[in-house]
C-alpha cells in the first residue's frame, strides 16, 4: 500500500515535470523562431545595394557619387538616358557591362589570362564621359579618370517603402515588400470579407436552427473541408475558380486577387464555421431560456444573447481564420497569377508574402541578399500574425469588461 | 387567474405530469412543494410554454389564462412570455450591464422610448430592492454583482415588462441566508402587483412566503389547499409525512 502511493506521488511528480518542460519547450521554440527570423534578415540593412562582389563605375568627370538602387535599375535598364535626369551633366548615359570589351579590344589585346583586362577598362572608362561600368572586383578598373561609385547599404525606406519587387535584377536588384505586403493583405481582406458571413451565417445555422440530422450530417462535411490539403485547392481554383471568375468579369486571366481570396475563404471556411459554432452552442440553456422567458424571438436570442455571449470565441474563430488565410501559402501561389505589382484592384493578378517566400527561396543562396530579404518578409509575415491575435485578444477583454 | 385542466406532460414515453388541475387566483402566492423529480418544474413550464423548447415533449389538457386556452394555435408566444415571467434556480443575467439586463425585455418588445426605459429600469430595480446597491454602475457588468445580487437583478429583469405572472423555480436554492431572506421579502411585496408560483425545496419558505400551497409526488398533485391548513392540517397522509421530513 505505502509503496504503491509513493510510486504514484514520483509518477505524478513525474508527469508535472514533463508538462512544465512542455510549455516551456513550446515557448521557447516561438521565441526562438522569431529571433531566428529577424537575425538572419535584419543582414540585409547591411549589405551593399548592388549585387556582391561587384561594384559600379563611371568617369571621374562625372558629378554622381551614388545612385539608389531604383536609379541604378532605371539606368540599366535604359528607363533613363540622361546624367541630367541625376543632377549630373547633360550627357548621354552609355551602359557597360564586362562583356563589352570586345567591342573595344580583341582577346590578343587583353592578355592571356585577362591580367590586362583592369588596364583596358580603365582606359575605356577614362575615354567614355558618360559611361557606368558594372564590373567584378577581381577586374577592378584601374586609370586615373575612373572613379568607383560609392556603394550603399540597402535602406529601410528601399524595402518597406520600395515598390519593386525584383531580387534577381542585375547590377541592383530591388527589394520593395509593398506590392507583396499590399498583394497579401488585400487577399486575406477579400477572403475574409466572403468568409466571415458566410462561416458565421453557417455556425448560426448549425447551432441554433438545424436538426440533429441536419448537424450529424454537415459537421463531418465541414471538418472533411478542413482535411483537404492545400495544393488540391489550388488545383480547384486553378481549374474551376479562375476561369469562372475571368468569364464573369470578363477579364485578360483568371488568376486574380479574386481567384486568391475565394480559395482563401473555402478553405478558412471549416476553421471559422467549427470555432464559432462550438463557441455559440456553448452558451448556457439558462440564458437562452431567459431571453425568451422575457418575450424575446428566437431571432433576438440569437443576436442579443447566443452571440453576445460567445464573442470570444467568435473573435478566436476570426482571428483563426485571418490566419489561415494570411499565412495560407501553396493554394495562393497557384490562382493569383504572382505578380509582384503593386495591386490596384481584386481583378489583377497580386503575390502574396508567403507564396513568394516559397517561390524564391529555394533558389536564393543562403545568406546572400535575396535570401535575407525572404527571411524579413517571414518576420513581417509573423508581426502580423501577432498584431492580429493581440488585438483579438484586447477586443474581448475590453468588451467582456 | 391560471387555470390548468386536466394535464398530462410527457417527456418521450416518460410522462412526468399525470392529470393535474389546479386554479390559481390572481395576486396570490401559490408554492409548488414536493420530492425532486416529481414535476414541478415541468408543470411550472407549462405556464409560459417553456416546455414547447424541449424537443420530443406531448401536452395534453388545457391550460387557462384570464380565460383564454395559451396552447390555442391563435396564442403568440412571444406575448405569452411577455405576460408571464420567470425566475430561473441559477441566476442567469446576460453578458451585458446592468442596465441592458433590465432593459431587455422592454427592447425586445418595442416597448417605449429611451427616457421611458430608463424609468422602467430604475422602477423595476426599485421593485427588487437592489437599486440602492447599483444605482451608481448601473453601466457595469451584470457579472460584478454577488450571487443574491445577481438573482435580484434577473427579478428586476422580469419585472421591467410589467407581467402579470411571475414563475419562480427555486429562486433561492443557489443563495446564502441573507439573500434568501431579501427575495422572500421581496415576493412578499411583489403579492399586491403580481400572481406569484414559486417552486421550493424548503418547506419554512413556502410556509412563509406563500397563501396556497400544492404538494407533487410522482407527477401526481397530491395535495393542494390553503398554505396554513396545508401545514397544520394536511388531509393525505403523504403530505403530512413529506412536510414533517419523513422522506424526499
Ligand atoms: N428534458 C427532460 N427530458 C427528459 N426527462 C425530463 C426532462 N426534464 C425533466 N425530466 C423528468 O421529468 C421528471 C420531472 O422533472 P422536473 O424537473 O419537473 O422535476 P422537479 O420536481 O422540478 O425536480 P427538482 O426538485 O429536482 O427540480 C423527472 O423524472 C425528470 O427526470
Ligand atoms: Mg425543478
Amino acid at each position: 500500500m505505502h509503496k504503491q502511493k509513493i510510486h504514484r506521488r514520483i509518477l505524478d511528480k513525474i508527469t508535472e515535470k514533463l508538462l512544465t518542460l512542455s510549455g516551456a519547450l513550446t515557448s521557447i521554440i516561438i521565441v526562438f523562431i522569431s529571433v531566428f527570423l529577424f537575425t538572419e534578415g535584419i543582414g540585409l540593412f547591411n549589405t551593399p545595394d548592388i549585387e556582391e562582389g561587384y561594384a559600379l563605375y563611371v568617369n571621374s568627370e562625372n558629378r554622381i557619387d551614388n545612385l539608389s538602387p531604383e536609379e541604378t535599375k532605371q539606368i540599366f535598364d535604359a528607363e533613363v538616358t540622361s546624367w541630367k535626369a541625376f543632377g549630373g551633366e547633360d550627357v548621354a548615359i552609355n551602359v557597360f557591362r564586362l562583356d563589352a570589351i570586345f567591342n573595344f579590344y580583341s582577346e590578343n589585346e587583353l592578355g592571356e589570362n585577362y591580367e590586362l583586362l583592369p588596364e583596358k577598362l580603365g582606359e575605356v572608362i577614362s575615354r567614355e564621359k558618360g559611361i557606368i561600368a558594372f564590373l567584378p572586383n577581381e577586374y577592378a578598373p584601374q586609370g586615373l579618370q575612373v572613379r568607383k561609385l560609392e556603394t550603399a547599404t540597402v535602406t529601410l525606406e528601399d524595402y518597406f517603402l520600395g515598390t519593386d519587387w525584383i531580387p534577381t535584377a542585375t547590377p541592383a536588384p530591388l527589394f520593395g515588400v509593398l506590392p507583396l505586403v499590399l498583394g497579401t493583405l488585400l487577399v486575406s481582406f477579400g477572403a475574409m470579407i466572403i468568409a466571415l458571413p458566410l462561416g458565421l451565417g453557417v455556425a448560426i445555422y448549425l447551432s441554433e436552427l438545424a436538426g440533429n440530422r441536419e448537424r450529424k450530417l454537415m459537421k463531418p462535411l465541414v471538418e472533411l473541408l478542413a482535411g483537404i490539403p492545400s495544393v488540391v485547392y489550388g488545383f480547384f481554383g486553378l481549374v474551376i475558380v479562375a476561369p469562372l471568375v475571368q468569364k464573369a468579369f470578363n477579364l485578360p486571366v483568371g488568376e486574380t486577387a479574386l481567384t486568391g481570396s475565394i480559395i482563401l475563404a473555402i478553405m478558412a471556411l471549416p476553421t471559422i464555421i467549427s470555432v464559432a459554432e462550438d463557441a455559440m452552442r456553448n452558451t448556457p440553456l439558462g440564458m437562452r431560456e431567459a431571453s425568451l422567458a422575457l418575450g424575446a424571438t428566437k431571432w433576438q436570442t440569437i443576436y442579443k444573447v447566443v452571440i453576445p455571449y460567445a464573442k470570444s470565441g467568435i473573435s478566436a474563430a476570426i482571428v483563426l481564420g485571418i490566419g489561415r488565410a494570411i499565412g495560407e501559402t501553396m493554394a495562393v501561389l497557384m490562382v493569383t497569377g504572382n505578380a509582384a505589382v503593386m495591386p490596384t484592384s481584386f481583378f489583377e493578378s497580386v503575390r502574396t508574402i508567403p507564396a513568394t517566400i516559397a517561390a524564391e527561396l529555394g533558389e536564393a543562396p543562403a545568406g546572400g541578399a535575396h535570401y535575407q530579404a525572404l527571411f524579413l518578409l517571414g518576420a513581417i509575415l509573423f508581426v502580423f500574425t501577432l498584431i492580429i491575435s493581440v488585438s483579438a485578444e484586447l477586443i474581448s477583454k475590453k468588451r467582456h469588461s | 387567474m391560471i387555470e390548468a385542466k386536466n394535464i398530462d406532460f410527457y417527456y418521450g414515453n416518460f410522462q412526468a405530469l399525470k392529470n393535474i388541475s389546479m386554479k390559481i387566483e390572481p395576486k396570490t402566492v401559490t408554492a409548488f412543494i414536493g420530492p425532486s423529480g416529481c414535476g414541478k418544474s415541468t408543470f411550472l413550464r407549462i405556464f409560459n410554454r417553456m416546455n414547447d423548447l424541449i424537443k420530443d415533449t406531448q401536452m395534453e389538457g388545457e391550460c387557462l389564462i384570464n380565460g383564454q386556452n395559451i396552447y390555442d394555435k391563435s396564442i403568440n408566444i412571444d406575448n405569452l412570455r411577455k405576460d408571464v415571467g420567470m425566475v430561473f434556480q441559477k441566476p442567469n443575467p446576460f453578458p451585458k450591464s446592468i442596465f441592458e439586463n433590465v432593459a431587455y425585455g422592454l427592447r425586445v418588445n418595442n416597448m417605449g422610448d429611451k427616457s421611458f426605459i430608463g424609468q422602467r429600469v430604475e422602477e423595476s430595480l426599485k421593485d427588487a430592492a437592489l437599486w440602492d446597491e447599483v444605482k451608481d454602475k448601473l453601466n457595469k457588468s451584470a457579472y460584478e454583482l454577488s450571487g443574491g445580487q445577481q438573482q435580484r437583478l434577473c427579478i428586476a429583469r422580469a419585472l421591467a415588462v410589467k407581467p402579470s405572472i411571475i414563475l419562480m423555480d427555486e429562486p433561492a436554492s443557489a443563495l446564502d441566508p441573507i439573500s434568501t431572506s431579501k427575495i422572500e421579502e421581496l415576493i412578499h411585496n411583489l403579492k399586491n402587483q403580481y400572481t406569484i408560483v414559486i417552486v421550493t425545496h424548503n418547506m419554512q419558505q413556502a410556509a412563509r412566503v406563500s397563501d396556497n400551497t400544492g404538494f407533487f409526488m410522482l407527477g401526481e398533485l397530491i395535495e393542494y389547499s390553503n398554505t396554513k391548513k396545508m401545514f397544520l392540517n394536511p388531509e393525505k397522509e403523504t403530505t403530512q409525512n413529506y412536510i414533517t421530513g419523513r422522506f424526499g
